[in-house]
């Protein structure tokens, strides 16, 4: 990022923060956990925990259906999620925010339903050299089942894409651009807001439509989005990544494609009514929400978006990127060890190759000192091919990181590689 | 000995560990005395595939009994898999398939590696028992 700040841990106070977290102060194998896998998972405020035990004890009931009580409080306190979810991403509005359960199940949802609908034999699809295998696969089954092509964005061997190639890849045929915001493994920063005007340009200019799917899993804990400004049509996220509970993410989509979308699953709550004759959909986001959604872990979930809301965000971001930076500069001066993904704009991922040792063992080395790191191809594979590598050793920073778990990382590195390299 | 015996010799030795950073490490110290593996073998025929590892594992058979040497490019799962050799290695087919490997459990194996996908040691085992059931039926 480009705002980093030198010395930041003076502007910010960790150790206040590391308080919120109860996870940070459990010990592992009797040595206090050094936690850097946030990429996979965060770890959760005790507000986010009370909220979910505050929930099943006090109020837990059915949404929307219920005249009573309880059914009220957690039906209110389940929509207030949605409009704190509209508010922290900016969108225009709360309709167009879709409960989910999480980003893979985002991105489904729109290849089985936008997909279903709008794909025919012949159309392509692009996205990224770098995405999850979540944003590949749904859209390789649907190419696979429409007869569709899908279409790969390169990047160099630094991890960042190759913006010109887009020109290339875009056509009459273009009918989706599906790209990640922050890459997993790599930590690269794509230009999202270049890539979504070079399409929507291209789209204009051609008298055509080519919306674009950005997938903000990686991004969406480490820096304030407003989906009016990227003017992307879909966005999808986890709460998990982002301190809330596992089990639900969002789809954001602007109301003009959702309103155009069949369903996606059949069942309760999506319906305005039923007979065996015909049934008629509801209205945008229910028509997407059937049956009982995860009432308990969307509204911790919204326990989460406070906190992010209660801290200095662009303090935290500076924050975290120093100690990234101080890991990569560390890192890379041990003998053996070389970053996979160098670009010039990363989030807090460093990931790592030490040659002459596996991965894993690695990770495993480290395990033992209380470091929880994230070894292999990350859902990548492709990103592991583009560097002739079978996987990395990654370690992703958040906020409640210390200066001092990245220098304990850095020993634990240096002593792996003395007792691993053979 | 019987592969019981075995497997409490190793029990035992792993006794003398307090931690799991101990067990790691002693786990490594016995894949690195597992004699070489040629190189012929370590083509796909062979390979075991983990999540995050590979183990090239040959089977011989010689007197009605089953050898097995193999390499790993993890060295964590070349102790596990020399383990496996120690316990298997030089039995009938039969009491390689009727081996409950109880050891997995009782030096704290299971506890940390084998639930996860990552290193195959489920696959090892499947693939030992593999060769016994073959062997057996020939």
């Amino acid at each position: 990022m480009k705002q980093i700040l030198e010395d930041t841990e003076k502007t910010f106070d960790v150790n206040t923060i590391r308080k919120d977290f109860p996870v940070l102060s459990e010990n592992v194998y009797g040595k206090p956990l050094i936690y850097l896998d946030n990429a996979a998972t965060s770890q959760k405020p005790h507000t986010v925990v009370d909220e979910l035990v505050s929930f099943y004890s006090t109020y837990n009931a059915n949404i929307h259906r219920g005249v009573h009580f309880l059914s009220q409080k957690a039906s209110q306190a389940y929509d207030d999620v949605r409009v704190k979810v509209k508010e922290f991403i900016h969108a225009a509005s709360e309709e167009e925010i879709i409960f989910t359960g999480g980003t893979t199940d985002s991105i489904n949802l729109i290849a089985s339903t936008w997909g279903r609908k709008f794909i025919h034999s012949g159309d392509e699809i692009i996205i990224s050299a770098m995405e999850h295998h979540s944003n590949i696969v749904p859209w390789q089954m649907l190419c696979e089942e429409k007869g569709a092509k899908l279409k790969v964005i390169p990047m160099n061997d630094k991890g960042e894409l190759l913006l010109e190639e887009l020109n290339n890849l875009l056509s009459s045929k273009t009918k989706l651009v599906s790209v990640v915001h922050t890459s997993n493994s790599l930590g690269t920063i794509n230009p999202i807001e270049r890539i979504i005007s070079k399409v929507h340009e291209y789209a204009a200019a051609n008298s055509i439509e080519i919306p674009i799917v950005v997938d903000v899993a990686q991004a969406v804990v480490h820096e304030p989005l407003n989906v009016q400004k990227l003017d992307c049509d879909f966005l999808c996220f986890s709460s998990h990544k982002m301190l809330g509970p596992t089990g639900t993410g969002v789809l954001y989509g602007k109301a003009k494609w959702l309103n155009d979308m069949p369903p996606y699953r059949g069942g309760g709550d999506m319906i305005k009514s039923v007979s065996f004759e015909k049934t008629i959909y509801n209205d945008i986001p229910f028509r997407f929400e059937a049956g009982t959604p995860n009432i308990a872990d969307v509204i911790a979930f919204g326990k989460a978006i406070d906190y992010l809301n209660s801290i200095d965000r662009i303090v935290a971001l500076n924050y975290e990127m120093g100690l990234a930076k101080k890991a990569s500069s560390l890192l890379s001066a041990i003998e053996g060890v070389r970053l996979i993904g160098t670009a010039e704009n990363k989030t807090s991922v460093v990931s790592f190759i030490i040659e002459g040792v596996n991965a894993m063992d690695a990770g495993m080395y480290l395990d033992t000192l209380g470091i929880a790191v994230r070894t292999g191809h990350h859902c990548t594979e492709p990103v592991m091919q583009r560097f002739n590598i079978p996987g990395t050793i990654r370690a992703s920073f958040l906020f409640y990181n210390t200066m001092s778990e990245v220098d304990a990382l850095v020993d634990g590195v240096k002593n792996a590689v003395k007792f691993l390299k053979r | 000995m019987t592969i019981a015996q075995i497997e409490e010799e190793i029990v035992s030795d792993f006794e003398l560990f307090d931690d799991w950073s101990q067990k790691y490490e002693y786990i490594i110290e016995i894949g690195q005395q597992l004699p070489a593996l040629d190189e012929k073998f370590k083509t796909d025929v062979y390979k075991i595939k983990g999540c995050q590892s590979s183990v090239w594992l040959n089977a011989s058979q010689k007197d009605g009994l089953l050898f097995f040497e193999a390499d790993s490019d993890s060295v964590f799962v070349k102790g596990e898999i020399a383990l496996l050799i120690k316990v298997l290695s030089g039995r009938t087919p039969e009491e390689i398939m009727s081996a409950e490997l109880k050891f997995i459990d009782a030096i704290g194996l299971r506890q940390h590696v084998a639930v996860t996908r990552a290193n195959g040691l489920a696959n090892m085992i499947k693939q030992i028992k593999a060769y016994a059931l073959a062997h057996k039926e020939r």
